[in-house]
């Protein structure tokens, strides 16, 4: 292997070195620096002559003199399934003080497309226990389904109670018929730029609850390198594909804060020079996501299965804003954290009205959950708009001038917020429990204003004079 | 992808200069612009989009990862071209049109490797050729010489490719051949197989576009009812994520009266293929019972695959949709999105270093929109008959803002517009078409053809429920200052009748069994209920009935019901019956 010391220019995090052979797009580069310390990198454009490498623990101590290798390989994640219980850095390297970990495989981390014609479409309901989740925005295996947050909210113990409280109902019922033999289930946990006091939450809670055994953590903390931050979820993700479609494990992957990734791209697309989008975030932006969100899925004939609740901060709670955007343009729905019900005390505070899950549909009713489930979510979800919308009407006019429709939806939205969205991120409901209480509030409301409930399911699950009961029964 | 020619025009070889991400620079390249090349040891296809001096700049359609300078670039000589011929429907490609079942096969693997390239019809498989021409007959380019059923709804008729010269038939074949092979000789020594190429870049020729006249029947009532495509007329759906233009495309896709389907996912979800993949070979189509799929051809080119064949994944898309427009078909063409595919143009652009213009989008972006959706329209083929393709394009603008260039010049080209909006989709109003918004150009001149097939008063009636919704807005406004009790009586009732407008009519559920699909006549008859409710409301009103009352009557909930009722007929005759026996009870 042949060492240079031909660097020609050093400008943020990329390094610019003559050489005289070729070297390949996306290789991996080893740097080291006159004070003896080796930094990694990648090619980030090769010509005749010329390459531009991008460092990943950015470009400080390198001059001139500066020795550059290049390794002739992309870049590798060593697998295994005793990653499983390890943690790591944003590199991909121990630092739990555990065994040194032998490889299985090493893979590529880019990972190459799902040919969309092996792929199978999701369709296994996971319970998460939270009821604006599986009432209203059901997760299926094999989503990507985004949490939209904001900063300072509890985006984080949402994440944590999904992880905890995730299963698949009807597991032992589907192993009758060999279908699902010892699918087990494992968490990839990736972090990017987050605090190291949020890292000892997440770490507390898995060790608390034992989830540390099912799981393998990449960290990248806030004060390590931005550059860092785009390898992280590629090694998650290579992870998370190795134990899924060759081990067949059922892999949650959380990916926290999709925000500081962005970031970094956004920073590399500047020291190289780049015409910036919209924002200032570099034009294939998009592209690049969906190279990391579309990593998500099934594939048929396989037993294991990828599914992705990445976790992203709005920077000024904007939806419109590039990172939330091109997430919900690539992602199957999204979980928005609500700052106003967050301050209301709401645990957890999604509000359901802006989120949205597409792969719901096929994943319930009859069978996979309960038969009125679409029909249910249909109407909380029409009549809970219509109560917002009334909310600030009722602040000009007031309760009075309002007709006794109008009051019921106001009454409604109240209680759907405390009841059925409130829950404290301690509880765990069942499928069941969450449709009863949806039917107790649909109760508030006549007969004849549930227009998107077959008549079948009325008759079944209607509760006559529920309009006097106040109680909130299913915690 | 075609390659039946590959092998035999192979041209000097170039070597790589320079690899950044899709775009792969090559000097000595001997190449003209459009070229297909393969680039690099693993041989990765790739077309020419730039020649500057002893320099030719290829975008590469598969990963470029590991490619290096020094590796060497084969060019091929033939422009970037699909394979014509029968066994493209229910076929799924890639955006180069490589077969996505016979790449996983070959790649043993249901991860896309590189390298690997397969011919987009499958040149070992025999198909039945029933002539449709004698000895003797003088035949001319577009002119079919035979048929195949390709499907059990599509007959495929083999024609005399565009770029012949005719002439007189000397020897006619039947029965089963490949598509290669010739089943009809000409005096000219030419041979007519069952397969075509053509560069996809280019645009069919036809002998003449004319002015549509027929609609596109979509079986959405919001669609035929307020907004009416022609066939051979041209729509764009922009929205914001989730709002719903997946959904309706493929609702199209399911539910309109075309002959042939052509599905392009450019840029967006696996998931969303696999779903269609999935579905459509289950799903009867509404016209002839048969699947769904016998009538489709998938493109997928997802958000993960490579950007330059996202590029052109929408020509491929286009140029299947004119070959079958050839043997008079009317073809419609979804693409979901065409925002992908303008973005694709921008990075490709930018790597480029071209003088970016509005958002960073080429100078050429208008061009490149225009050109495509001119390639839709209702034709007078060159053999004389009659062909269209509609064209279908969603729009994903960055944060649903529609002043952005992608909407905004696709909109100078369209003439239908449903516009898509956040708002409805978060009430999960559905489909969450903006009736305040949208228009379609073509209303007027499809009015003959709904008034002769489905009732005389169709443009009556719908324009009585424009102006329902449009005064619904207007009160709107007041009712968000004073609350709707304030309301005049009569402003109170014409609020509760465009309630049912939009509820009852307007929502329509793509995931309900029956609602799903509605026949023009149903739509028809459903706006006529409500117009029922209205008529008697309004008398009752007059009569001196309190508005509460009128409202309170069981039948008009039932209202709500009539899309998802299968017997439609029966039930709505029932509704407007009660109705009017219920309002005129009252007084
Ligand atoms: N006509 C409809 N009937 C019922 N549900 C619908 C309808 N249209 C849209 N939806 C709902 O809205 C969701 C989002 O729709 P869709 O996936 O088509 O959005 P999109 O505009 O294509 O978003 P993106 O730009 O992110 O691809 C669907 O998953 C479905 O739940
Ligand atoms: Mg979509």
């Amino acid at each position: 292997m042949k060492e240079y010391q031909t660097i020609t220019e050093v400008s943020g995090p990329l390094v610019f070195a003559e050489v005289d052979e070729a070297v390949g797009y996306d290789e991996m580069v080893e740097i080291e620096t006159p004070a003896g310390e080796t930094l990694r990198g990648q090619v980030l454009e090769s010509s005749e002559g010329l390459v531009a490498i991008q460092v990943f623990e950015g470009t400080e101590g390198i001059d001139r003199n500066a020795s550059v290798r290049f390794l002739g390989e992309t870049m590798k994640m060593p697998v295994t399934e005793d990653l499983l219980g390890r943690v790591l850095d944003g590199s991909g390297n121990p630092i739990d003080g555990g065994p040194e970990i032998v490889p299985d495989e090493r893979q590529d981390i880019v990972g190459e497309a799902i040919n969309p014609y092996s792929r199978e479409y999701p369709e296994a309901f996971i319970q998460t226990g939270v009821s604006g989740i599986d009432g209203m925005n059901t997760l299926v295996r094999g989503q990507k389904l985004p949490i939209f947050s904001g900063s300072g909210l509890p985006h984080n113990d949402l994440a944590l109670q999904i992880a905890r409280q995730a299963s698949v109902p009807e597991e032992d019922e589907e192993s009758d018929d060999g279908d699902d033999d010892g699918s087990e289930f494992a968490v990839i946990f990736g972090a990017m730029g987050i605090t190291q006091e949020e890292a000892n939450e997440f770490m507390e809670d898995f060790e608390r609850t034992g989830a540390l055994e099912r799981s393998v953590v990449f960290m990248n903390l806030a004060d390590d390198p931005a550059v860092e931050r785009t390898v992280t979820p590629r090694l998650a993700l290579t992870t998370a594909e190795y134990l899924a479609f060759e081990k067949d494990y059922h892999v949650l992957v959380i990916l926290t804060d999709m925000t500081n990734y962005c970031e970094a791209l956004r920073e590399i697309g500047a020291a190289r020079e780049e015409v910036p989008g919209r924002r200032g975030y570099p034009g294939y932006m998009y592209t690049d996501l969906a190279q990391l969100y579309e990593r998500a899925g099934r594939i048929e004939g396989q037993e294991g299965s990828v599914t992705q609740i990445p976790i992203l901060t709005m920077p000024s709670d904007d939806i419109t804003h590039p990172i939330p955007d091109l997430t919900g343009y690539i992602t199957e729905g999204q979980i928005i954290v609500d700052r106003s019900l967050n301050s209301q005390g709401v645990e957890p505070p999604i509000d359901v009205l802006p989120s949205l899950s597409r792969l719901m549909d096929d994943g319930i009713g009859e069978g996979l959950t309960r038969g009125d489930h679409g029909d249910v979510s249909d109407q909380l979800y029409a009549a809970y708009a219509e109560g917002e919308d009334l909310r600030d009407l009722v602040n000009i006019v007031g309760r009075e001038a309002l007709s006794e429709r109008d009051n019921k939806y106001l009454d409604f939205a109240e209680r759907f917020e405390a009841e059925f969205i409130q829950q404290g991120f301690d509880t765990n409901r069942t499928i069941e429990e969450t449709l009863g209480v949806g039917w107790k509030l649909l109760s508030m409301l006549p007969k004849s204003e549930l227009n998107r409930v077959d008549e079948e399911f009325i008759d079944q699950y209607y509760i006559e004079d529920e309009s006097e009961t106040v109680e909130a029964s299913a915690d | 992808m075609s390659q039946a020619t590959d092998t035999e025009t192979v041209q000097e070889d170039g070597v790589i200069d320079s690899v950044s991400g899709p775009v792969v620079t090559a000097t000595d390249l001997d190449a003209r612009m459009n070229d297909v090349v393969y680039v690099g040891d693993e041989g990765l296809m790739g077309e020419v989009i730039e020649i500057e001096g002893n320099v030719t700049t290829i975008q590469v359609y598969e990963e470029t990862s590991g490619v290096g300078p020094g590796e060497p670039v084969e060019n091929t000589g033939d422009p970037l071209s699909v394979d014509l011929g029968p066994g493209m429907l229910d076929s799924i490609y890639d955006g180069v049109q490589r077969p996505l079942d016979a790449l996983e096969e070959k790649m043993g693997s249901a991860f896309l490797d590189r390298g690997v390239d397969a011919p987009g019809i499958d040149l070992e498989e025999t198909w039945e050729f029933e002539p449709k021409v004698d000895e003797g007959d003088i035949v001319e380019p577009g002119d079919v010489v035979g048929v195949v059923p390709e499907t059990v709804t599509i007959e495929h008729k083999v024609m005399v490719p565009p770029d012949s010269e005719g002439g007189e038939v000397v020897a006619v074949e039947s029965g089963e051949f490949t598509v290669e092979e010739t089943v009809v000789e000409l005096d000219t020594g030419e041979g007519i197989s069952m397969h075509q190429e053509w560069p996809v870049r280019t645009a069919r020729p036809a002998a003449e576009k004319r002015t549509p006249t027929e609609p596109l029947v979509t079986g959405q009532r919001i669609q035929d009812g307020l907004f009416p495509l022609a066939k051979g007329g041209t729509a764009a759906i922009p929205g914001p994520f989730g709002s719903g233009k997946t959904v309706t495309q493929q609702q199209l896709a399911k539910w309109s009266d075309a002959d042939i389907v052509v599905y392009i996912g450019c840029g967006e979800r696996g998931n969303e293929m696999t779903e269609v993949i999935e579905d459509f070979p289950e799903l009867p189509d509404p016209q002839t019972g048969n699947p769904l799929m016998a009538r489709t051809c998938l493109i997928a080119n997802t958000s993960n695959m490579p950007v330059a064949a996202r590029e052109s994944c929408i020509y491929t898309g286009i140029t299947i949709a004119e070959y079958y427009r050839d043997m008079g078909y009317d073809v419609a063409l979804m693409a979901d999105s065409t925002s992908r595919w303008a973005e694709a143009m921008r990075e490709i652009s930018s790597r480029l270093e071209e003088m970016p213009g509005e958002e960073g989008y080429p100078a050429y972006l208008a061009a490149r929109l225009a050109e495509f959706y001119e390639r839709a329209g209702r034709f007078e083929l060159q053999n004389g008959g009659e062909g269209s393709i509609s064209v279908v394009g969603a729009v994903s603008p960055p944060g649903g803002d529609f002043s952005e260039p992608v909407t905004q010049n696709t909109l100078r080209i369209v003439k239908t517009f449903w516009a898509l909006d956040a708002d409805l989709a978060e009430r999960r109003h559905f489909p969450a078409i903006n009736w305040d918004e949208s228009y379609s150009l073509y209303r007027g001149q499809l009015d003959p053809w709904f008034t002769d097939n489905v009732a005389g008063d169709w443009p009556d009636i719908r324009q009585w429920a424009v102006d329902t919704l449009d005064e619904e807005a207007e009160l709107q406004e007041i009712v968000q200052l004073v609350g709707k009790d304030a309301l005049p009586e009569d402003q109170q009732l014409t609020l509760e009748v465009a309630r049912y407008l939009r509820e009852a009519w307007l929502q329509q559920n793509a995931l309900h069994d029956v609602d799903t699909y509605c026949e023009p006549e149903k739509t028809y008859q459903m706006l006529g209920a409500i117009k029922t409710f209205n008529d008697e409301a309004f008398e009752a009103l007059d009569a001196g009935v309190p508005v509460d009352e009128i409202q309170g009557v069981d039948a008009a909930p039932r209202l709500n019901r009539m899309g998802t009722a299968e017997e439609y007929d029966e039930f709505i005759d029932e509704i407007e019956a009660d109705l009017a026996e219920q309002l005129r009870g009252l007084y």
